[in-house]
């Protein structure tokens, strides 16, 4: 009873929270978790991962989750990502309850509404990376042509900075580079929000930045990003972070001063130079 | 590599079904051009086998069947366009100081038209050698090599059991007959003479009704019978003391023994299929385990589980398609090989490429399903977890 009283109060807090003065631009909430749980069942014992969390996240906004292995963040994030699905509690993503549909509308979803980064950025060996920045195209409702495919990835692929590279495949791209054409693979079906889970965990701290300098950019233009990272430096250039421990949310707060991922590369290279 | 190594086994399989239903198929076109060269609606009836204190004599010992026997057959029963009177003997023949040991026919002059059997030279016995007894004869080419080497044989006077008899012509080289008897070792002369003058006795062996029409076969067949059984004073229960073969009834059986060897060929080539089906199944669950990350990311951008099944099962199908196309070209070759090497006659079917083909993509549906099932059943975060 405590705990439950514990998790309203935190849900209460997120709804409270002032709203960041760049949302405006594109109101509206996106993600509304209200009271999810979800408990793994290993044999005779139910282990608790997320046991009773209330979010409520805006577009616009660029949220880190936060917190220790086993906090329940991964756990927390697949169900915002739609790759599972709560014990209890509602999920509502655009104004729809997703937490009871189907594998097959899950997938629908996430084809529609969701693009993924992972940390070890997932790309299909042995595939240019045009063909991989368009796979969810393949798997879209939308019947595109081979040439409106090539078309719609060349010009994602050149907006994360890979003009020219469109046909290597990942054995011949730097990590950096990878995850661009992760970035590009997720924005390619123009989804509602960017989902990345530890999108910087294989990389060295100068392309982090980059890849940080491309979410903020991605974040001007209006597309709603959360970002699980253990770093505190990394979800320092979020601008609300998300404090997990034990399967609830421990602290959620805004970020009061965000770091310019774009100035920073500048100084650093008026510093080489 | 190993795409090639597993598509090898749909490759040997299907090679396997083509080779192996060719060779059967080419055994049993061989067998049936053979039935065909005993005649076209062709109905042959044997005298047949009588008791006389027990011991009985088998066909053709009875000597049951008489020259009106035949007239009657010729002047009764419709759709009737050839007779021919047969006696057969073996006797030794010579010519100069040549001799061979050969087998008499005796036959009407229909016999050539019966048998399809046009003469390669000369010209065969008229009727009215028949009727005249003329010692007049057409013989086999290799009676006619054996006897006369390259000499034409034709008007040279053969001798046999000391009788002349005239060689009007040569017949067509015809091949052995199913039963691997050389049939171009052969006398025909008109009936009445080799049973006046060579063989003796007044009993035909049996005698061979050409047909007009294939479908009035069995009807004439009926009409032969009774009209015998009424000659014969066979009373009603009794068995008859002749036989009556259609050309039909032999050809299936011996069309029988071929069919059975096609069939034991095509299953010891389905098996060899099956195994190959199960190295598909097998390289399919290692792809599915080995790309289980991509199938998870597949999933993840919005992969349904019938979207990775249909893919999982595109490449099964696929591998064991290009294994099949492989297959037939490999199956087609060993035929020809086998046939230009070996002498074994064989016929490839496009029908029979057909099935080998749909057979090699079903084989991929049904060995590619369980791991194509398996891979869409996957839990993404699992998939995506896996390393």
């Amino acid at each position: 009873m405590k705990r439950f009283l514990l998790a309203q109060s935190w849900s209460i807090t997120s709804l409270k929270r002032p709203v960041n003065e760049r949302s405006h631009m594109n109101n509206g909430t996106l993600v509304r978790l209200i009271d999810v749980h979800k408990t793994y069942r290993t044999g005779e014992m139910e282990v608790p991962a997320v046991r009773g969390v209330s979010l409520e996240i805006k577009r616009g906004e660029f949220v880190a989750l936060m917190g220790a292995s086993g906090s329940g963040k991964s756990t927390l994030m697949n169900i915002l990502g739609c790759l599972d699905r709560p014990t209890s509690g509602s999920y509502f993503l655009d104004n729809a309850d997703v937490s009871g549909l189907d594998r097959d509308q899950l997938a629908d979803i996430r084809n529609r509404k969701i693009g993924f980064v992972f940390q070890n950025f997932n790309l299909l060996p042995r595939t240019s990376a045009r063909e991989n920045a368009e796979l969810p195209l393949v798997y879209s409702m939308q019947r595109l042509s081979h040439a409106q495919l090539r078309q719609k990835a060349n010009r994602v692929l050149a907006s994360v900075g890979l003009a020219g590279r469109e046909d290597h495949p990942p054995s011949q791209l730097s990590g950096g580079q990878q995850q661009r054409v992760a970035i590009a693979r997720a924005l390619i079906n123009e989804p509602e929000m960017l989902l990345a889970d530890e999108p910087t965990g294989n990389l060295d701290s100068r392309t982090s930045v980059e890849i940080m300098a491309i979410f903020q950019q991605l974040n001007e233009r209006g597309i709603t990003i959360i970002m699980v990272t253990h770093e505190q430096d990394i979800a320092a250039y979020a601008k609300r972070n998300v404090i997990m421990r034990d399967g609830v949310i421990l602290q959620d707060r805004a970020v009061s001063l965000q770091t310019e991922a774009t100035t920073q590369l500048q100084q650093s290279s008026a510093l080489t130079i | 590599m190993r795409s090639v190594l597993t598509a090898l086994g749909i490759i040997i399989g299907v090679g396997a079904v083509i080779a192996m239903v060719g060779i059967g198929n080419g055994a049993k076109a061989q067998v049936e051009a053979q039935i065909a060269s005993l005649g076209e609606n062709v109905i042959l009836i044997f005298s047949g086998s009588t008791t006389s204190s027990g011991i009985r004599t088998g066909w053709g010992g009875a000597g049951t069947l008489k020259i009106e026997d035949a007239d009657a057959i010729r002047r009764e029963v419709p759709g009737v366009v050839g007779v021919s009177e047969e006696v057969v003997s073996t006797t030794q023949v010579a010519a100069g100081n040549q001799n061979w040991f050969t087998r008499i026919f005796g036959e009407s002059a229909d016999y050539f038209d019966i048998r399809q059997w046009p003469l390669a030279d000369g010209a065969p016995f008229t009727p009215q050698d028949v009727r005249s007894a003329n010692k007049v004869c057409v013989i086999g080419r290799t009676t006619a090599t054996q006897i006369y080497g390259n000499e034409s044989p034709i008007g040279q006077i053969l001798r046999i059991k000391n009788v002349p008899f005239t060689i009007t012509g040569v017949l067509t080289p015809k091949g052995l007959s199913p039963q691997g008897v050389d049939q171009d070792d052969i006398v025909v002369m008109p009936y009445t003479s080799a049973m006046k003058r060579v063989i003796g006795g007044t009993t035909l062996r049996n005698i061979n009704v050409q047909i007009g029409d294939p479908a009035q076969i069995s009807a004439a067949q009926q009409q032969i019978i009774s009209l015998l059984r009424q000659r014969h004073n066979i009373r009603p229960g009794r068995d008859d003391d002749f036989t009556v073969r259609t050309q039909q009834e032999i050809a299936e059986a011996a069309t029988a023994t071929s069919r059975v060897m096609t069939v034991l060929l095509g299953a010891i080539a389905g098996v060899s299929l099956l195994v190959g089906g199960i190295g598909i199944m097998n390289i399919m669950l290692v792809s599915v385990t080995e790309r289980t990350r991509e199938i998870g990311v597949r999933m993840a951008v919005g992969a349904r589980g019938n979207d990775i099944l249909t893919q999982f099962l595109i490449e099964a199908v696929t591998l064991s398609s290009v294994g099949g196309v492989i297959g037939i070209i490999c199956g087609i070759g060993a035929s020809a090989l086998l046939s230009t090497y070996a002498h074994w006659p064989t016929l490839i079917s496009i029908s029979s490429i057909a099935i080998a083909f749909l057979f090699s993509a079903a084989v991929g549906v049904f060995f590619g399903f369980y791991p194509a099932r398996k891979a869409a059943a996957l839990d993404p975060i699992e998939a995506l977890r896996y390393e």
